[in-house]
């Protein structure tokens, strides 16, 4: 028996207490699923529970700073060493790639081509990763006072890393090519052949599927982003194929590849605004409801 | 502190539901990923089991919503998730009291398994279902877990005389 407002009703049993969360429920993931309905809901809930957000990582924090504070003096001599003779190897290389680019953009003008070489980018610190089993995303300190906005590219040294799927105000979620909702339109670097890539859930494979058996592709083939789709620029790296079985029970090639990106071991990441001209860096002009149609929804 | 018994029950509750939200988003390495225990799940198993009255099917769909902002999920898939493990505990939880011990974690890792199926139906629903076994393995971590567990909540109980 419970008491409401002085009236003495009979409490609600268990089973019409399910019916009721069960009805909730389904409607807010209907309205989740199906368009942005429910992001205010979500973002206020997201700010409430940021304490707890917090608290939860205390312990890692904590774990990081013991091990830096044991990191010896040696070892930081010796990767300091080692940082030098890289960066030295970087420059050099830097120069060709100077050239080369000037190179690049005389022929591409030569030819009428429209694409873009330069592009504006911003550093983004990684705040934290997702623990849900299985989905692969990660929290990123660059939101939308940043310019931030969903389905732009973030990448890493190395390669693609994925796109953002949710941002807040001063904080993104990304969602990595690993994740099993997340598709990349590529091209094998060596002959130009199209593919996607989607991710597994996996941390450090990603699969492509739909390839025919008489495909030409090897492992050991980078994949390339190849700009279709219009949410990735296109020519960065996204994965190597590590694995090819040719099962002849089966339709498909069943292709496994490593994405080139660190996904698991970098801190630092970089949105890109692809289009955006590195040398007037203002406000993005991609922002906005005019990429609604080109975006490759991953929920 | 001067909180009456009640209160320092319900406190006593919601300290553990706090740690166990703690416990499941903390982060961890990788490989120590998949063998993470659905803590929530278990918790919530414990206390709709001990305290019926005081824990139930509200209880568990407001920390299933947690979780899914915490999570990054969509919004209302652990919370269903939570509701249907609180409402079959709150049905068993006279028979899973006389279970001997072992028994039990059987039923708590059955009930964690039904919670994971639903979980994966909705996603195999909107297409991001899981492909590999270790999937499972949380649900029999817990289980494993959950004689353990069990010990502790119980002196809880009888500590703050949670009914």
């Amino acid at each position: 028996m419970i008491n409401v407002l002085g009236w003495t009703i009979r409490a609600p049993s268990a089973l019409s207490r399910l019916i009721l969360t069960l009805g909730i429920s389904t409607a807010l993931m209907v309205a989740d699923h199906k368009g942005n309905h429910v992001e205010r809901v979500r973002s206020t809930l997201t700010i409430a529970l940021y304490p707890l957000q917090a608290l939860a990582s205390v312990p890692a924090a904590l774990g990081i700073g013991v091990m830096e504070f044991f990191t010896g003096k040696r070892e930081l001599r010796e990767d300091n060493a080692r940082l030098r003779t890289e960066e030295g190897l970087m420059l050099a290389r830097l120069q060709q790639f100077e050239t080369l680019e000037e190179e690049n953009r005389r022929l591409r003008q030569m030819l009428g081509s429209a694409t873009r070489v330069a592009e504006r980018a911003l550093a983004a610190e990684l705040i934290e990763v997702s623990t849900e089993p299985y989905s692969r995303r990660i929290l990123i300190a660059k939101g939308e006072r940043d310019g931030a906005y969903i389905t732009q590219p973030v990448i890493d040294a190395h390669g693609i890393m994925g796109q953002v799927t949710q941002t807040f105000d001063t904080q993104s979620r990304v969602t990595l090519i690993t994740d099993p909702g997340h598709a990349v339109p590529v091209l094998v670097n060596r002959n130009g052949l199209r593919a996607l890539v989607f991710g597994t859930g996996s941390p450090d494979t990603v699969k492509v599927p739909y390839l025919t058996a008489t495909a030409d592709i090897k492992e050991g083939d980078l994949l390339v982003s190849s700009g279709m789709g219009g949410t990735f620029p296109a020519g960065y790296p996204v994965a190597s194929v590590i694995r090819i079985s040719n099962d002849p029970n089966e339709a498909f090639l069943e292709i496994t590849a490593r994405p080139v990106a660190q996904l698991n071991h970098s801190k630092q990441v970089l949105l890109i605004w692809p289009g955006a001209k590195s040398v007037e860096p203002k406000a993005p002009e991609s922002k906005g409801p005019e990429r609604k149609g080109a975006e490759r929804k991953t929920k | 502190m001067n909180l009456s018994s009640d209160g320092r029950a319900r406190v006593s509750v919601y300290v553990s539901f706090l740690i166990a939200l703690l416990l499941a988003v903390m982060p961890v390495p990788l490989w120590a990923e998949d063998f993470r225990p659905d803590w929530v799940g278990m918790v919530l198993i414990y206390w709709c089991m001990a305290a019926p009255e005081r824990v139930n099917v509200g209880s568990g769909w407001v920390l299933g919503l947690i979780l899914d902002v915490l999570y990054g999920s969509i919004l209302g898939l652990h919370a269903l998730g939570k509701s249907l493990v609180a409402f079959l505990t709150i049905k068993l939880h006279l028979k899973l009291r006389m279970f001997p011990r072992w028994q039990q974690a059987v039923a708590v890792c059955v009930l964690l398994l039904l919670n994971q199926l639903l979980v994966l139906w909705i996603r195999g629903m909107i297409g991001k279902a899981p492909g590999s076994f270790s999937y499972w393995t949380p649900s029999v971590v817990g289980m494993v877990v959950w004689p353990w567990l069990f010990v502790i909540l119980r002196d809880v109980r009888r500590r703050f005389n949670v009914a």
